[in-house]
């Protein structure tokens, strides 16, 4: 904050041509984003429903203190925390390796980049459509090729207790890992390319010049893209809701659709608005930690 | 770069082939799939080519759901929350990279922060303001709705692209004696075209995608986007009926992947690297 700026121009307050600026953006944040959000987390203080007649009432913390006890949500907040991080983690790791190579002189290589858009401009929906003839006990390749290698008769994935989430996790993946890519990649062409080229003469191999030169450039795009990708991932509903919506039994109950069904199909407003405040908070301080750690890495590099 | 050994090139083009196939084997299933007939989906043994490839699943599609009215409302919500997302978004984001006031750390904060917050804290209280409004059912609440939804995104974005602008190049065009307004449309503009089509291609596409908050504010078949009408082919069972689904599901796909195709070039083109390198 302090001294990056040494242009002439910076000023600790708007003029009015930044006002002008400012203000079409900063008008429609403030009334239908910051006000909701401050609504919604009043909400959670009140027993609101939907069709109710009688006027809604502050409960105090009547809602956060049934929330507690809900053995129910905090299953569904677990099954949400072990698939923003199954997710979150082989994405990064796998979408790097794509920027990597995408990156390099490969033949082959349009096509890859003609792929990778596949999974990013696909509407949610469709990729779990999609999956699921994947995944389909019949009809889908899946099982068609472990009968195929001779490995049994393969099973039905999404409705499997054991197997529901991670089939549903592979999906997740599958989905976000290009967009992830094509951000990291985006940052690696603009590494400075006489860097490399000078280290390459020292003598540096490829992965020391990867370590050296590659990754302090891309990094800040790393943290913020996987910090990204975990928020979202957490807060994912398409891709399960059409998936498996939920089951078998629980097993792939995101907190995101949980809440929904609270809020939309019982009508719940109030407490399914304090299971968003709880959500917030926990996702919040596991971020902080992730990022201050990281910030402070970079520091004192 | 050019000393990479055969070994290492043989290896890259290996992982580079694990990709593709990653990539691609789930879209090629589901094109398969949306062109076989009933008997052949009904069988044990799929294969990946059709035996016997028909359009039927097509024609049924369109016999089942409203699909036009649907891709049009998708089209109308999608091109209006980005257009108006991008437009408003970008003034802001070149006073957040610019100027370091009070004002752009709350922005920066308010960005971060909103990132967080899961949409069942905002679509609870979107939903009883808008249907207060009336607007509960209707296109303009969605892009409302959609507008502000992708604009911490936009911000975010865009104020990286605008940082990336060297300021000696607006410095020196207002040494050569540009106005302010000057320096900014004919220097810093055309340096975030790039970025700016980007962000509105972001802003569009997901608003196309968007499936959470279609499904709760719109609640008649006629004013449902695309995705919301699709999961009405999977059947209360999930035993849908496949070919159908997936001959929709892939022209629902199709507009998506034509814009990015159009725009990915612009996007790598790279022009701000040449820019400044020059």
């Amino acid at each position: 904050m302090t001294s990056a700026s040494t242009a002439p121009r910076s000023r600790k307050h708007l003029d009015h041509g930044a006002w002008f600026l400012v203000l079409p953006a900063l008008i429609p944040i403030l009334v239908l984003s910051v006000g909701p959000l401050l609504y919604g987390i009043a909400l959670a203080f009140t027993d609101s429903q939907a069709g109710r007649t009688e006027p809604t009432e502050w409960i105090g913390t009547l809602n956060f203190r049934d929330l507690i006890h809900d053995t129910l949500f905090w299953d569904s907040f677990g099954i949400g925390l072990l698939w923003a991080v199954g997710v979150t983690v082989p994405q990064f790791v796998l979408a790097l390796g794509l920027a990597l190579l995408l990156d390099q002189r490969l033949r082959l290589r349009w096509l890859a980049r003609a792929l990778a858009i596949i999974p990013w401009a696909m509407p949610e929906v469709v990729v779990g459509i999609m999956w699921r003839l994947v995944y389909n006990p019949d009809a889908g390749i899946l099982n068609e090729t472990i009968r195929d290698l001779g490995l049994g008769d393969g099973r039905d994935w999404l409705t499997g207790l054991g197997t529901a989430l991670p089939a549903v996790i592979i999906v997740g993946i599958w989905a976000g890992m290009p967009q992830t890519a094509v951000a990291l990649l985006a940052g690696l062409q603009n590494t400075p390319h006489e860097l490399h080229e000078a280290a390459a003469l020292d003598g540096a191999n490829a992965w020391r010049r990867f370590w050296t030169v590659t990754w302090p450039a891309l990094k800040p795009i790393a943290l913020a893209i996987s910090a990204l990708n975990f928020i979202w991932n957490f807060n994912a509903f398409a891709l399960v809701y059409v998936l498996t919506n939920g089951g078998p039994g629980g097993r792939t109950r995101l907190p995101m659709l949980f809440a929904y069904e609270e809020a939309f199909r019982y009508g719940q407003f109030g407490y399914a608005a304090a299971m968003g405040c709880v959500m917030v908070a926990v996702i919040s301080v596991l971020l902080a930690v992730y990022l201050v750690g990281r910030l402070k890495g970079e520091e004192e590099r | 770069m050019n000393r990479t050994s055969t070994v290492a090139r043989a290896g890259q083009y290996l992982a580079l082939l694990g990709y593709l196939v990653f990539l691609a084997f789930p879209f090629l299933w589901l094109i398969s799939t949306a062109f076989k007939p009933a008997r052949e989906l009904g069988s044990l043994h799929p294969t990946w080519i059709p035996q016997d490839p028909t359009l039927s699943n097509f024609r049924q599609a369109f016999a089942e759901q409203p699909l036009l009215q649907a891709a049009a409302n998708s089209l109308i919500a999608a091109l209006c929350a980005a257009v108006i997302a991008v437009a408003i978004a970008t003034p802001m984001a070149y006073v957040m990279a610019r100027h370091r006031s009070r004002l752009s750390t709350a922005a920066t904060g308010w960005v971060v922060i909103s990132q967080a917050f899961p949409f069942v804290l905002l679509i609870i209280p979107l939903f009883l303001v808008l249907k207060n409004l009336g607007l509960i059912n209707t296109l303009s609440g969605l892009v409302l709705v959609y507008v502000v939804w992708s604009l911490p995104f936009a911000l975010w974005m865009l104020a990286g692209y605008v940082r990336a602008v060297p300021r000696e190049l607006e410095e020196a065009a207002a040494v050569d004696g540009a106005g302010r307004l000057r320096t900014l449309i004919s220097v810093t503009a055309p340096l975030l075209a790039p970025g700016i089509a980007a962000t509105a291609l972001f802003a569009f596409i997901t608003a196309w995608n968007e499936f959470f908050f279609a499904l709760v504010l719109l609640k008649t078949p006629e004013k449902q986007t695309l995705p919301v009408v699709l999961t009405h082919f999977l059947g209360a069972e999930g035993a849908a009926d496949l070919g159908p689904l997936a001959a929709a599901a892939f022209l629902a796909t199709i507009p998506s992947l034509v814009v990015f195709a159009v725009i990915q070039r612009r996007i790598t083109g790279g022009m701000l690297a040449g820019a400044v390198k020059s």
